[in-house]
């Protein structure tokens, strides 16, 4: 097992270096000029020193090597500072990959970002799962049931309408003819007491329900499916013949057996969870990192996008990684070595 | 397809066991109607298909004419949706906006089959290609696509409108990045079902007849992989037109002249407290379509499962 770990994190180094090649040939390629929303009035050689500020004359292998240092070695270093709290190195000379908007460091822009992501997003993700675990076992376990059927109704239509279609339905029903929730999401916003609470729950309410019902969705179809898969196999028919309570059957044979695959499965959407809430977090103007990212592409703010896409990766590599590391672990059956 | 017979049945033949007497094809679409949902989708989805294909020719109001006596109107007998800030009528932009919407879907599902199929047959049957081509595979699964497609389409958004015109261009752009980005799936299915074919009896005498490799891969192999495409197709069409939706969503499709679903939707957004119905109509009509695709893959994929085709 731990060789294995090894071996797929090894693996993982390459596959990286790829990914972050191929996004930084593909911003490279792109034909976009950072300087073209400058005045007219600039002269050229005052646009070639700005160019040249922004690091934009070196060659592309060079740009993309010090990109790679500056955010493998850099960051981590810096990062590592915040928090144990020591200077290693002489810290103020390290190069750091900065924003060409901002001019301020990019993971410290994303830092800013972090907690709305983690919070409103996060939250969704993990009511999802609380929420479709029991929906999807009663809805397998009464198959066919007038409770299956409504559940696989709407887990189809959860799945199939997209989030940017009930978001704005929200907004026109709670926020414009009832006016229950804010449609905006404050950031600014501190929870103090009691009633600041209540605003925060007020204004966190809609974008985490039309996550929660994105994400419940695919889920409970998935908890669902597993189960019965499970149900109709003979070690079940077995356990009930031997007289094992109805409620054991179920939670303790069945229901850990198919939850195998489920976890593995609720492990690969995490990713998705940073990256996919792009457009959730548009709807509602949570300034979370999916917004970030629309900033930073709408204003072609190319080591921004470069360093969030990256980030992406990453995350979707360290969760397949879990995936996989958490089904040998679950799955006796599986074994690596 | 093999010489003169009916070619589905005869080359499917070697996976699924089927009673005497039936077509292959016949009890698939018996399967098919079984599953209630998947009737209805396709009920609504070819209505729905059919009033955008045909709708223009029947309701002849011309698309974008601005009219600013008649600007942000309810439902009435002139415009039966409404219509926008211009005074635009919303059920022609809707009808016009759907062909768009359901083209770059069919397309870029078209254009993922393909590139997932050669991939996926390519190495499943060839084993020096397996490796390479699955890590290649792997590389696009581990890509973020959703900001990758942002990127791309803010990129050469530019370059192609000027190169082949504002609409064509986008067209071409989104059908390119929608498709190069959702292949993979479909080229892991395929894959497997090559290589579980591959060790078959009819490909080892195919082999041993003579016959070259293109012939075996075309006439052996690619009628026995169709039907695990069919369904990775249906649920391509919902993916596309849902990122579709998206992208111009995020005012990264289409220009807002050239209406499309999400596009319309997109430009509702910002008359919601005057005009909700103008958001309401797009968002129900993309529903809708995923909705019912959903529904008919599902009962594709019921209908095509071996196990029930053996009842």
């Amino acid at each position: 097992m731990f060789a294995y770990t090894l071996r797929r994190l090894m693996f993982a180094v390459p596959t990286l270096l790829a990914i972050s090649f191929v996004i930084f040939a593909l911003l490279d390629l792109a034909p976009n000029d950072p300087t073209g929303d400058l005045p007219l009035t600039i002269p050229p050689e005052v646009r070639d020193q700005i160019r040249s500020s922004l690091g934009l004359d070196q060659p592309f292998l060079i740009r993309y090597l010090l990109w790679l240092q500056q955010f493998m070695i850099n960051e981590p270093l810096n990062l590592l500072e915040r928090l144990l709290g020591v200077e290693l190195g002489n810290s103020s000379e390290r190069l750091r990959v900065t924003s060409w908007a901002t001019r301020s460091p990019v993971v410290d822009l994303i830092i800013q970002r972090l907690p709305q992501t983690l919070w409103v997003i996060g939250l969704s993700y993990v009511l999802a799962v609380l929420i479709a675990v029991p929906l999807g076992v009663l809805s397998a376990y009464r198959q066919y049931s007038w409770f299956d059927q409504l559940g696989t109704f709407l887990s189809m239509v959860g799945f199939s309408v997209p989030t940017f279609f009930t978001g704005v339905l929200l907004i026109v029903v709670f926020s414009s003819w009832l006016g229950w929730f804010p449609a905006i999401y404050d950031t600014n916003h501190r929870v103090t007491d009691w009633q600041s609470l209540v605003y925060q729950l007020r204004q966190m309410a809609m974008p985490v329900f039309v996550l929660t019902l994105y994400n419940t969705s695919q889920i409970a179809r998935f908890v669902r499916a597993s189960l019965l898969d499970n149900l109709s196999q003979d070690y079940i028919r077995t356990a009930r013949a031997k007289g094992v309570k109805e409620r054991s059957v179920l939670l303790v044979h069945a229901l850990r057996n198919s939850l195998i695959p489920v976890v593995t499965v609720i492990a690969l959407g995490v990713p998705a969870v940073f990256s996919g809430a792009i457009i959730t977090e548009q709807i509602f103007r949570v300034n979370g990192l999916g917004q970030l990212l629309i900033i930073a592409i709408q204003g072609a703010d190319i080591p921004l996008v470069q360093t969030l896409t990256f980030i992406f990766a990453i995350l979707i590599i360290l969760f397949n990684l879990i995936a996989d590391l958490l089904y040998a672990m679950l799955d006796p059956r599986i074994r690596y070595d | 397809m093999t010489d003169g017979t009916p070619g589905a049945a005869n080359s499917a033949a070697p996976i699924l066991s089927r009673g005497s007497g039936s077509s292959f094809l016949g009890d698939v679409w018996r399967n098919f109607c079984r599953h209630r949902g998947g009737v209805i989708g396709l009920a609504v989805l070819l209505t729905i298909v059919a009033l955008v294909v045909l709708g223009p020719y029947f309701y002849t109001v011309e698309v974008g004419q601005p009219n600013y006596r008649a600007r942000n109107q309810g439902p009435s007998w002139d415009f039966p949706l409404g219509t926008d800030n211009l005074g635009r009528d919303l059920l022609a932009q809707l009808l016009t906006g759907g062909r768009t919407t359901l083209a770059v879907g069919i397309s870029a599902m078209l254009l993922s089959l393909v590139i997932g199929t050669l991939v996926g047959v390519f190495s499943g049957y060839w084993r020096r290609l397996d490796g390479p081509l699955m890590r290649l595979t792997d590389l696009f699964l581990a890509l973020p696509i959703l900001p990758l497609l942002l990127v791309a389409v803010m990129l050469f958004r530019d370059t192609l409108r000027t190169a082949f015109g504002p609409e064509t261009g986008v067209f071409i752009l989104l059908v390119t990045v929608i498709g190069v980005t959702s292949w993979m799936h479909t080229a892991r299915i395929v894959r497997g079902d090559v290589l579980a074919l591959k060790r078959r009896d009819f490909i080892t005498a195919a082999q041993a007849g003579g016959t070259r490799e293109t012939t075996i891969v075309l006439q052996h192999l690619l009628p026995n992989v169709v039907s695990s495409i069919m369904v990775s197709a249906t649920l391509g069409i919902a993916t596309a037109i849902i990122t579709e939706s998206a992208l111009s969503f995020l005012g990264l499709g289409f220009p807002s002249d050239y209406p499309t679903w999400g596009r319309l939707l997109f430009d509702g957004v910002n008359f919601i407290q005057i005009t909700p119905t103008r958001v309401l109509w797009p968002g129900l009509a993309i529903s809708l379509v995923v909705l019912s695709v959903n529904y008919v893959g599902d009962a594709i994929r019921d209908a095509l499962d071996p196990r029930a085709l053996g009842r």
